[in-house]
C-alpha cells in the first residue's frame, strides 16, 4: 500500500467519483447523443483502473472481486439477450421494442434503454476482468515507488495461478 | 427478399439464441457440473430444433426470421434453405454428441476450476458456428465468425500440452487475418453496393461487377475465407491447433468449425456472386482446382510420416477439406452435392475418429504411434469405431466416404475432367497408407503396458452413436445425397 504521493491519492478520490458520473451520463443520455453502452462500460471501467492503480490492486479487489466482474460480465449477456427474449414473450420478434410499452417512442426508448444498459454492464465488467488478468495474482499488487513508474512488486507468475482470483 | 407477408419463424432465432444465452448462465453457475448439465441439455435442444428446422425447410422452402421486426434489408435477416439447413444439422449432431463425451474427457484433461469456463467457451462456439450458417446478412456473418473464432482459440489453448498456447496463438493470427479480410471484403462490396443483406448483394452485384472495388473484394473474401476453411496452402495452423487443443475440443473443431468455413465459402461465391457467373468471368476455377489437389496429396503425405495420431488425422482434414473444395471448385449441380455431401460424411467420419483417439487418450494419456502398440486388443470397443471411421476415410463401400467420392468422381466425368476423377482414386491410396499404419500398430503388435482398459460407457456410447450415423449414411447415402443435390441446385439457381 502506498503512503505517500498525496496528491495523487487527494486527487483520484475527487475524480473518480466524476468520472463515474460521467459514465452513467453517457450510458444513460446515448440514446439522445453521442454515447452508448460501449462507452460508457469502457469509462465506468476506467475509473475502478484508476482506483487500483492509485490504492492497490488488493484494496481494488475489496471493491470488486474478480468474480463480481465476472458476473458483471455475463449477467450484461443476459439483460441484452434477456429483453429480445422478453420481446418474444410479448408477442414480437427477437429484440422488436415496440411490444415493450403503448406508445412507439416509449417502447423503441425502454428497449435501447434497457440494451444499452446490458452492453455497458458487460464491458465494465470484461475491462476489469483483462485488467484484473494482466494485474497480476492474488498475491501481486501493483504499487508506484518513488520517482520510477509502476512495479509489479511480486515474484514471477507462474502459471498455476493465473485463474480465479 | 423477404416482405411483411414472410412470417418470422422462431425456431431459428431460438437456435442461436439458446446456447447464446446459456454461456452466461454457466458463468454465474461457477460449477463445473451445472455447466456440463446445461450445456448437454442446451445440445440436445439444439439438435432438435435443428431437425425441426430441416423438416420446415423441406416442406415449405426457406425459413426467414426478421430480427427486431425490421424488413430486410435494413434489418438483420435470418435465412435459411438447404443447404443451411444441412449444416445447421451437421453442427448440431456432432453438439449433442461431443457433449456427453466431453464429461469424462474434460474432468481429466481440463483443471477442476477451469471446466465451467470450458463450456461457456464450447457454447459461445456452438452459437457463433449456428449463427454463421443461419444468417442472411453478410457482417452479421462476420460477427458469429468472430464469436467461432475467438472461443475457439480459447478452447485449444485449454490443451495440457504448453504447445497447445503457441498453437492457439498462432491460429489466432490466422484467424484474425481471415477474420479481417473478410471484413475487408464486405466493407469494399458495401462501398459499392450500400448493402449487406446476402439477397440484396446478390441483385444489386451484376451492375458493379466489372469494377476493381469489387474485384478486390472477392480477392479478400476469397483469401479470407480460404484461410478459415485451412485450405492449402493456408492450413499451416491448422495441424498444431488440432493436435494440441483439448480432445472434445479437437472432435469439435474438427467436425463442425472447417465446415462451416466451407459454408461461407459457398454462400459468398454462389450466394452473393450468384448472378456475376463467377467462374466464367474470372479464372477462379483452375486456381481452386490446383489448391484442392495440392490439399489431397500433399497433406496425405504429411499424413502419413506423421508420429502422431492427432497430427495424422489433422493432416487428414486438410486433405479432406481439398475433397470438398474440389466439389465446390467443378461448379456443376453434382460437383457442388459432392461437395456438401462430403462435408456432412468427413465431419460423421473424422468426428468419430478423433473421439475414438480421444479415448485411447483418456485411457493411456499417449497419442504416438508407438505407445499404441496392441491398442486394439486391449481397447477393441473404442478402436472398432475407429477401424470403421479410418475406411470411411479411405472412402471403402458401405462407409460414407464412399458415397461423397463417388459423386466425386461422377462429377468430374460429367464434365470431362477424367484425370480428376483418377486423382481423386489416387489420393484415396494414400488415405490406406495412413490409416493402415495405424490399423497395424494397434492390431498386429503386442501390447506393451498392461494397465489399459476400455473407457467409461459416456464415452463409448457417443463415439459408437456417431460411427453408426456414419455407417447408415454410407450404406444407405439417398438421404444426404438427396439433401445435397437439392442445396446444391437452390445455390445454382437462387438463393
Amino acid at each position: 500500500m502506498m503512503v505517500e504521493k498525496v496528491l495523487l491519492r487527494v486527487i483520484a478520490k475527487l475524480l473518480i467519483p466524476l468520472i463515474m458520473l460521467f459514465a452513467f451520463y453517457v450510458q444513460f443520455h446515448g440514446d439522445f447523443g453521442p454515447g452508448g453502452g460501449f462507452q460508457a462500460g469502457v469509462i465506468f471501467a476506467v475509473a475502478f483502473i484508476l482506483y487500483a492503480l492509485i490504492f492497490g490492486v488488493r484494496v481494488a479487489r475489496q471493491a470488486i472481486s474478480a468474480s463480481m466482474s465476472r458476473n458483471l460480465l455475463a449477467l450484461g449477456v443476459l439483460v441484452y439477450g434477456g429483453t429480445g427474449v422478453a420481446t418474444m414473450l410479448m408477442g414480437g420478434e427477437f429484440l422488436s421494442y415496440n411490444v415493450l410499452a403503448d406508445t412507439v417512442h416509449g417502447a423503441q426508448h425502454l428497449g435501447i434503454f434497457v440494451v444499452e444498459f446490458g452492453v455497458g454492464m458487460t464491458v465494465a465488467g470484461a475491462m476489469i476482468t483483462i485488467f484484473y488478468t494482466f494485474a497480476g495474482h492474488s498475491s501481486s499488487q501493483l504499487t508506484f515507488r518513488r520517482g520510477d513508474g509502476m512495479h509489479v512488486d511480486a515474484p514471477a507468475p507462474t502459471p498455476k495461478s493465473t485463474e480465479d482470483r | 427478399m423477404s416482405g411483411a407477408e414472410v412470417m418470422s419463424d422462431p425456431w431459428l432465432l431460438l437456435l442461436v439464441v439458446v446456447p447464446l444465452l446459456a454461456a452466461p448462465v454457466c458463468v454465474l453457475l461457477r460449477s463445473a457440473g451445472g455447466a456440463w448439465s446445461i450445456a448437454t441439455a442446451v445440445s440436445w435442444a439444439v439438435l432438435g430444433i435443428a431437425i425441426k428446422l430441416l423438416m420446415t425447410v423441406l416442406e415449405k422452402g426457406e425459413v426467414v426470421y426478421r430480427i427486431g421486426g425490421w424488413d430486410a434489408p435494413w434489418g438483420i435477416e435470418y435465412r435459411l434453405d438447404t443447404v443451411g439447413a444441412f449444416v445447421v444439422l451437421i453442427v448440431a449432431i456432432i453438439g449433442a454428441l461431443v457433449l456427453p463425451y466431453a464429461k469424462q474427457s474434460v474432468l481429466k484433461e481440463i483443471r477442476h476450476d477451469r471446466i465451467y469456463l470450458f463450456y461457456t467457451m464450447l457454447l459461445l462456439c456452438l452459437s457463433g458456428l449456428l449463427g454463421i450458417t443461419v444468417t442472411g446478412d453478410a457482417f452479421n456473418l462476420f460477427v458469429f465468425l468472430e464469436i467461432s473464432s475467438l472461443s475457439s482459440y480459447v478452447l485449444i489453448s485449454l490443451g495440457q500440452d504448453r504447445r497447445a498456447l503457441t498453437a492457439a496463438f498462432r491460429y489466432l493470427i490466422m484467424g484474425t487475418i481471415g477474420a479481417t479480410f473478410y471484413i475487408i471484403g464486405v466493407g469494399l462490396m458495401y462501398q459499392m453496393t450500400g448493402t449487406l443483406n446476402m439477397a440484396d448483394l446478390k441483385t444489386i452485384m451484376p451492375a458493379v461487377a466489372d469494377t476493381r472495388t469489387i474485384m478486390a473484394a472477392l480477392a479478400f473474401l476469397t483469401v479470407g475465407i480460404s484461410l478459415k476453411l485451412a485450405l492449402f496452402p493456408l492450413h499451416m495452423w491448422l495441424p498444431n491447433a488440432y493436435t494440441f487443443a483439448p480432445s472434445v475440443v479437437t472432435v469439435f473443431l474438427a467436425a463442425t468449425a472447417t465446415k462451416v468455413s466451407a459454408y461461407i465459402l459457398l454462400r459468398i461465391m454462389l450466394t452473393v456472386f450468384g448472378e456475376v457467373h463467377l467462374f466464367d468471368v474470372f479464372p477462379l476455377q483452375p486456381v481452386l482446382i490446383a489448391m484442392a489437389l495440392a490439399a489431397m496429396f500433399l497433406a496425405s503425405l504429411s499424413a502419413i510420416w506423421q508420429q502422431n495420431i492427432k497430427r495424422m488425422l489433422a493432416y487428414s482434414s486438410v486433405a479432406q477439406i481439398g475433397y470438398i473444395v474440389l466439389g465446390i471448385a467443378l461448379t456443376t449441380e453434382a460437383g457442388i452435392a459432392g461437395g456438401i455431401v462430403h462435408m456432412f460424411n468427413h465431419a460423421m467420419m473424422k468426428g468419430t475418429a478423433f473421439m475414438a483417439i480421444g479415448a485411447v487418450v483418456f485411457a493411456t494419456g499417449a497419442v504416438t504411434l508407438r505407445d499404441l502398440e496392441g491398442i486394439g486388443k486391449q481397447m477393441p470397443i473404442t478402436m472398432g469405431a475407429f477401424v470403421v471411421a479410418g475406411l470411411g476415410l479411405i472412402g471403402v463401400p458401405l462407409t460414407p466416404g464412399f458415397i461423397s467420392k463417388w459423386q466425386l468422381i461422377m462429377a468430374s466425368l460429367e464434365v470431362d475432367m477424367w484425370p480428376l476423377a483418377a486423382l481423386i482414386l489416387l489420393s484415396s491410396l494414400l488415405a490406406v497408407i495412413y490409416v493402415w499404419r495405424v490399423f497395424e500398430v494397434a492390431y498386429l503388435r503386442e501390447p506393451k503396458r498392461t494397465d489399459v482398459s476400455e473407457v467409461p460407457m459416456s464415452m463409448l456410447v457417443p463415439t459408437w452413436s456417431l460411427a453408426l450415423i456414419a455407417v447408415y449414411f454410407g450404406a444407405n447415402g439417398t438421404f444426404t445425397l438427396d439433401l445435397a443435390v437439392t442445396s446444391a441446385r437452390q445455390l445454382m439457381e437462387g438463393f
